[in-house]
C-alpha cells in the first residue's frame, strides 16, 4: 500500500507532463489544421489546373474528401493520424506513411551521425576549454565556438563542398545511392552530417564548458579536494555527473535543431530524406503531406523536450518527487 | 617543534596581496582562534594552508607540518596528507555538500581515499561517524541527499567527514557562521566535544571572539591580511593591546548588552573594511583607528614578548584597560 | 548573521544623486569598453547597421543591375567583390543583403517580444489558471521552429518576406514566455516586492516600478540573442527559396545561386558567408557582453 502510494507520488510529475504534452500537441494540430486549411481555394483546382471543368474539380473534391465539412476533415485527419494512417498524397496519390518512412530512413540515420560528430567535438572541446580556462588555448576554444556558433548550416555545408568535395574529390556532393550499399550510403551521409555536426558540436561545446567550469568553482569541489582527492580524481567523482545534468537538457534540444536542421541540409545535398520530402510538397502544395510532416516534427519536438525533463528530474536527486 | 608552523605566508592574486607575511604556530591538540572581521584574509590563510587556494591565488613563504613543508611539497603528497592528517570544515554547509551524492558516501569518501576501504565499508564507517556527530538514526541518514538535511545537521556532516580519519589538525572556517542561532551552539559544542576527545589539534577562524574565548587556548588577530596581534586567550580577552582587537572585543561583548539596552547607541568599529588590497599603506588599520600616530604610516614591526605577539605603534596600555571597563 | 564592524547605513551614502547616477553611466560605458565581447559585437552590430543604412542611399552599382558583359568576373578595382553569374556587383549586393537581414531581424523580435514579455509577466503574475492556459499556449508554439513554422506558412500563404518575419517572430514567443516569466518570478518573490505588496501597491505598479527595470537587461540581452538567431533563419529560409524572392539580394539567395558555381568562382559562396557569420557573430556577441555587464553588476 504504502509502495503503491510511493509509486503513485514519484508518477505523479511524470504523469502531469505526459497530460501536458497531449494537450500541446492537440493545439498542435489545431494550428497545423487551420493555417493550411482557413485559405479560400481549392487544392482541386490548383491539382487539376485552371483549364479543369468545375465538374472534374467538384469530382476530385469529392474524392479527396475536401467536401466534408471543416470540422469533419479535421477529425478524420486526426483520427487517421491516431490510428497511424497518415492518409494519401493528393499529388503522387502515394502513401504518405510510406512515403515518410522511406525519407526517415535517409533523415534519422542523418541526425545520429550529425549528433555523434556534434557530441565527439563539443564534449572534449567544452571540457578541454574549461580545464585550460584563462590560458591560451582555453581563449582559443572560446573563440572558435563563438564564431562556430554563427555559421548557418547551409554556410558549413556549401564550404565543406568546396573544399573536399571541389578541391580534393573526396566525398559526393549531392545525392543518396540508397541503403542497398551501407557504405556508399553512409559515404554520401558524411558531408551532410558533418554540415551539420560542427556546427552543433561548437554550441555543445560553450554548454559543456560553463558546466564543467561552474563544477571545478564549486565549493564542493573543493571539498572534494580538501579530502585528498586530485583536481582531476574530483572532476571525475563529483563533477561529471553534476555537469552532466544540465547537458541533457542541452543535447535533447540540439537533437531537435538537428531535426529542423536535417530540412536544410538535406536540400543543400540533395539528399531525399524528410527535409527534401517537406519541401517539395510546399512547391506541389501538397498540403496533407505538408500537414503529416508538420505534426510528426512538432511531435519530436515537444516529446524530446517531455524526455529532456523527465530525466533531468531522474539524475537530479534534489527534485526528485516535485513537480 | 610545533605540529604546524606558518612563516612568511604570503597570499597573491595577480598584482594585489591579500595575506602579507602572516606567522603563528599550532602545537599538537592546541586550539587557536583565528579571528578578524570578514576581509582580513582568516578564510585565505586557511586555504593556503590547506593548499586549495582558488583560481589566480598563489601562496608562498612557509606552512610546515611536522616540520614538512607544504607549500614545496608534490600535488601528489599533499593529496596523502589533506584528509588524511590535515582536515577541514568550510563555512557553507550546502554548498559544501555535493548535491547528487548521498550522504553516506561523502562522510565516508575519504576513509576510502586513504585507507582504501571499499565502498560497504566505507558505508558501516559513515553510520559509525554519523553516529558520533549525534545522529539519532545514523542508518537513515547516509541514504539520504544533502537537501533533505537542515543546515545544523548538514555542518555535523561535514564535522563527521573530517573526523574520519583522525587527522592531527582541523580547519575549520567560521563552522557556525551559517547557521541558524539556535544550533550554533550545538554544533561549536559538539566540535568542542570531539576535538577533545580525539586530541587532535584546532585552527578555529571566527569574527566572534566571544566563540574562540570559548573553544580556544590562543587567539591569532588578523587584519588587512597580517596578524596584528596574538596571544593566550586569557591574554587577548583580560588585556588586549592592539586597538583592532580591543575594538572586536568591545563590539563582541557589546552585542549582547546591546539587547538590552535601547539599541540606540550600537558600538560598531568606526568606518568599514577595505576591499582586497585597498588597504592604506603602513599599518593596515590606521584609518579607522583612535589611537593613531604618525609612525603609523610605516608597517609597526611585530614583536614577540614570551607567549604574545603584537605589532602596533601605539599600543593600548593596562591602565587604558581598566578605564574602559570601568562604566 | 550580521557581520560586525561593517559600517552602518548612513545618510550619507544616499546623497550624490545625479552625480552617483552620471558615475554610472561613466562606469558603464567603461566596463562596455573593457569587455571584449560586447566591444567586438559593437563594433559589428554598428558596422552591419551602418552599411544596412548607408545601402538605402548609395551602392557602388544598383544591386539588381544585370551586366551579362560582365558577369562572374573576380574581384577587381571595379567590381571589388567580384560580379555574379548574371555580372551584378557583389559587394553591392551584400550591402543591400544587410537591409533584408536587420528587416527580418527587428520586425520578427519585435513579434516576439511584444507577444511574449506580457504574456512572460501575465503568467508570472497570475500563477493560477491563467498562468497556466498561458504556458500551454506556449507549449504549443515550442513545437514549432523557426523553419517548421516557415514552411507551414509558406505552404498555406506562399512564400514571402512577411512569412519569413512571422514564422521567426512566432516561433521567438515561448522564449520570451519563459525567460521573461522565470526572471519575474525571482523579482516578485523578492522581499522588496513583498513589501511593495504590503503596502498595498498595485501589481501593475509593482511590475512597473520592480519587475521590468530587474529584468530589463537579461531580457536585452535575449533580443540581442535572438536576432542574431532570426538572421541564421532567415538565411536558411531564403536558402531554401521560402523567403526573400529573386531577384532581390539577400544573403539566403545569394547562396542558393551561387551553388551552381561552387567549383568555378567560390568566392561567390565565401563573401556572402563571411557577411553572415559577422552578422550573427555581432548580435550573439552583443547579447553576451550585455550578460557579462550585467553579471559584473549584480555581483558589485
Amino acid at each position: 500500500m504504502d509502495a503503491t502510494r510511493r509509486l503513485a507520488r514519484a508518477a505523479a510529475p511524470f504523469l502531469r507532463r505526459v497530460g501536458t504534452i497531449v494537450v500541446a500537441l492537440w493545439g498542435a494540430s489545431v494550428l497545423v489544421f487551420t493555417v493550411l486549411n482557413v485559405l479560400p481555394g481549392s487544392p482541386a483546382q490548383v491539382i487539376l489546373g485552371t483549364q479543369a471543368t468545375p465538374q472534374a474539380v467538384r469530382q476530385l473534391t469529392a474524392q479527396l474528401g475536401l467536401n466534408k465539412s471543416l470540422l469533419r476533415q479535421y477529425v478524420d485527419w486526426v483520427g487517421g493520424l491516431l490510428h497511424g494512417s497518415l492518409g494519401v498524397s493528393y499529388i503522387s496519390h502515394l502513401g504518405i506513411g510510406a512515403q515518410i518512412a522511406q525519407a526517415l530512413s535517409v533523415t534519422g540515420p542523418l541526425v545520429l551521425f550529425a549528433l555523434v560528430i556534434g557530441l565527439a567535438i563539443g564534449l572534449p572541446l567544452g571540457f578541454i576549454g574549461a580545464v585550460r580556462h584563462g590560458r591560451f588555448s582555453g581563449s582559443l576554444i572560446g573563440g572558435l565556438s563563438q564564431i562556430g556558433m554563427a555559421v548557418p548550416t547551409v554556410v558549413a555545408g556549401l564550404l565543406l563542398v568546396i573544399i573536399l568535395t571541389v578541391k580534393f574529390h573526396v566525398f559526393p556532393t549531392s545525392g543518396f545511392p540508397g541503403w542497398s550499399d551501407p557504405l556508399q550510403a553512409l559515404r554520401s551521409l558524411v558531408l551532410p552530417a558533418f554540415s551539420l555536426g560542427l556546427v552543433e558540436g561548437a554550441i555543445l561545446s560553450r554548454y559543456v564548458r560553463a558546466s564543467i567550469l561552474e563544477q571545478l568553482r564549486s565549493d564542493y569541489l573543493r571539498t572534494a579536494r580538501s579530502k585528498g582527492l586530485r583536481v582531476g580524481q574530483a572532476l571525475r567523482r563529483h563533477g561529471i555527473r553534476n555537469a552532466a545534468i544540465p547537458l541533457v537538457t542541452v543535447v535533447g534540444l540540439e537533437l531537435a535543431s538537428l531535426i529542423v536542421g536535417a530540412i536544410v541540409v538535406e536540400n543543400v545535398f540533395a539528399l531525399p530524406g524528410l527535409g527534401l520530402l517537406l519541401l517539395d510538397s510546399v512547391n506541389n502544395r501538397d498540403l496533407l503531406t505538408v500537414q503529416d510532416i508538420a505534426m510528426l516534427v512538432a511531435t519530436a519536438v515537444l516529446v524530446i523536450n517531455l524526455v529532456v525533463d523527465v530525466s533531468y528530474h531522474l539524475l537530479d536527486p534534489r527534485l526528485k518527487g516535485q513537480s | 617543534m610545533p605540529l604546524l608552523r606558518v612563516r612568511d605566508l604570503t597570499v597573491t592574486g595577480g598584482p594585489l596581496t591579500l595575506v602579507r607575511d602572516v606567522n603563528f604556530d599550532v602545537n599538537a591538540g592546541e586550539r587557536v582562534g583565528l579571528i578578524g572581521e570578514s576581509g582580513s584574509g582568516k578564510s585565505l590563510t586557511s586555504l593556503a594552508i590547506m593548499g586549495l587556494l582558488g583560481e589566480g591565488l598563489s601562496a608562498r613563504g612557509e606552512v610546515s607540518l611536522d616540520g614538512e613543508n607544504l607549500l614545496s611539497a608534490s600535488e601528489r603528497r599533499r593529496c596523502e596528507i589533506r584528509g588524511n592528517r590535515m582536515a577541514m570544515v568550510f563555512q557553507e554547509p550546502m554548498s559544501a555538500l555535493n548535491p547528487t551524492r548521498r550522504i553516506g558516501d561523502q562522510v565516508g569518501e575519504t576513509l576510502r581515499i586513504h585507507q582504501g576501504l571499499s565502498r560497504r565499508a566505507a558505508r558501516t564507517a559513515a553510520v559509525e561517524l554519523l553516529r558520533r556527530v549525534e545522529f539519532a538514526d545514523p542508518e537513515r541518514y547516509v541514504r539520504m541527499y544533502p537537501h533533505e538535511l537542515s543546515g545544523g545537521q548538514r555542518q555535523r556532516v561535514m564535522i563527521a567527514s573530517a573526523l574520519s580519519c583522525d587527522p592531527e589538525v582541523i580547519l575549520a572556517d567560521e563552522p557556525t557562521t551559517a547557521l541558524d542561532v539556535t544550533v550554533q551552539r550545538r554544533v561549536l559544542d559538539l566540535l568542542d566535544r570531539l576535538v577533545d576527545e580525539t586530541g587532535c589539534a584546532l585552527l578555529l577562524i571566527a569574527h566572534d571572539l566571544a566563540v574562540v574565548s570559548e573553544v580556544c587556548d590562543r587567539v591569532v588577530t588578523m587584519y588587512g591580511g597580517r596578524v596584528v596581534e596574538s596571544g593566550s586567550v586569557a591574554q587577548i580577552i583580560d588585556e588586549p593591546r592592539h586597538p583592532y582587537t580591543r575594538a572586536l572585543l568591545a563590539t563582541s561583548t557589546a552585542l549582547s548588552v546591546a539587547e538590552t539596552s535601547s539599541g540606540a547607541n550600537l558600538p560598531s568599529i568606526p568606518g568599514s573594511v577595505p576591499s582586497a588590497g585597498h588597504f592604506p599603506q603602513g599599518c593596515p588599520f590606521r584609518d579607522r583607528c583612535d589611537r593613531r600616530v604618525d609612525a603609523c604610516v610605516e608597517m609597526p614591526p611585530t614583536e614577540v614578548h614570551g607567549t604574545r605577539s603584537l605589532a602596533c605603534w601605539n599600543p593600548v596600555d593596562d591602565s587604558e584597560l581598566v578605564h574602559e571597563e570601568a562604566p | 548573521m550580521t557581520e560586525i564592524g561593517s559600517a552602518p547605513l548612513t545618510g550619507d551614502t544616499m546623497v550624490g544623486g545625479d552625480d552617483v547616477i552620471e558615475d554610472a553611466r561613466a562606469s558603464l560605458w567603461r566596463r562596455w569598453l573593457r569587455n571584449p565581447s560586447a566591444l567586438i559585437g559593437g563594433i559589428i552590430v554598428v558596422l552591419v547597421v551602418a552599411s544596412a543604412v548607408i545601402s538605402l542611399v548609395w551602392t557602388p552599382y544598383n544591386p539588381l543591375a544585370v551586366d551579362p558583359s560582365h558577369a562572374l568576373s573576380g574581384p577587381s578595382l571595379r567590381h571589388l567583390l567580384g560580379t555574379d553569374e548574371y555580372g551584378r556587383d557583389v559587394f553591392s549586393r551584400l550591402m543591400a543583403s544587410s537591409q533584408v537581414a536587420l528587416f527580418v531581424g527587428f520586425l520578427s523580435v519585435l513579434i516576439a517580444t511584444v507577444v511574449g514579455i506580457p504574456a512572460g509577466l501575465l503568467a508570472a503574475e497570475r500563477r493560477g489558471a491563467t498562468g497556466q492556459v498561458v504556458l500551454r499556449l506556449a507549449d504549443i508554439l515550442y513545437g514549432f521552429p523557426a523553419l517548421l513554422a516557415a514552411v507551414v506558412l509558406a505552404a498555406a500563404f506562399g512564400a514571402s518576406k512577411t512569412t519569413v518575419v512571422l514564422a521567426i517572430g512566432i516561433s521567438y514567443i515561448p522564449v520570451f514566455v519563459r525567460v521573461t516569466r522565470s526572471n519575474a518570478l525571482v523579482v516578485l518573490n523578492s522581499e522588496y516586492v513583498l513589501a511593495a505588496r504590503a503596502y498595498g501597491r498595485r501589481p501593475l505598479a509593482i511590475m512597473r516600478r520592480h519587475v521590468i527595470p530587474n529584468i530589463l537587461t537579461t531580457i536585452i540581452a535575449q533580443m540581442s540573442l535572438l536576432f542574431s538567431l532570426a538572421v541564421l533563419a532567415e538565411t536558411a529560409l531564403d536558402f531554401l527559396g521560402l523567403g526573400t524572392a529573386a531577384p532581390a539580394a539577400s544573403w539566403g539567395t545569394m547562396l542558393q545561386s551561387s551553388q551552381n558555381y561552387l567549383g568555378n568562382d567560390p568566392l561567390l559562396t565565401v563573401w556572402p558567408s563571411v557577411a553572415i557569420v559577422l552578422c550573427v557573430l555581432g548580435f550573439s556577441l552583443l547579447g553576451d557582453g550585455i550578460s557579462e555587464l550585467r553579471d559584473v553588476r549584480s555581483s558589485r
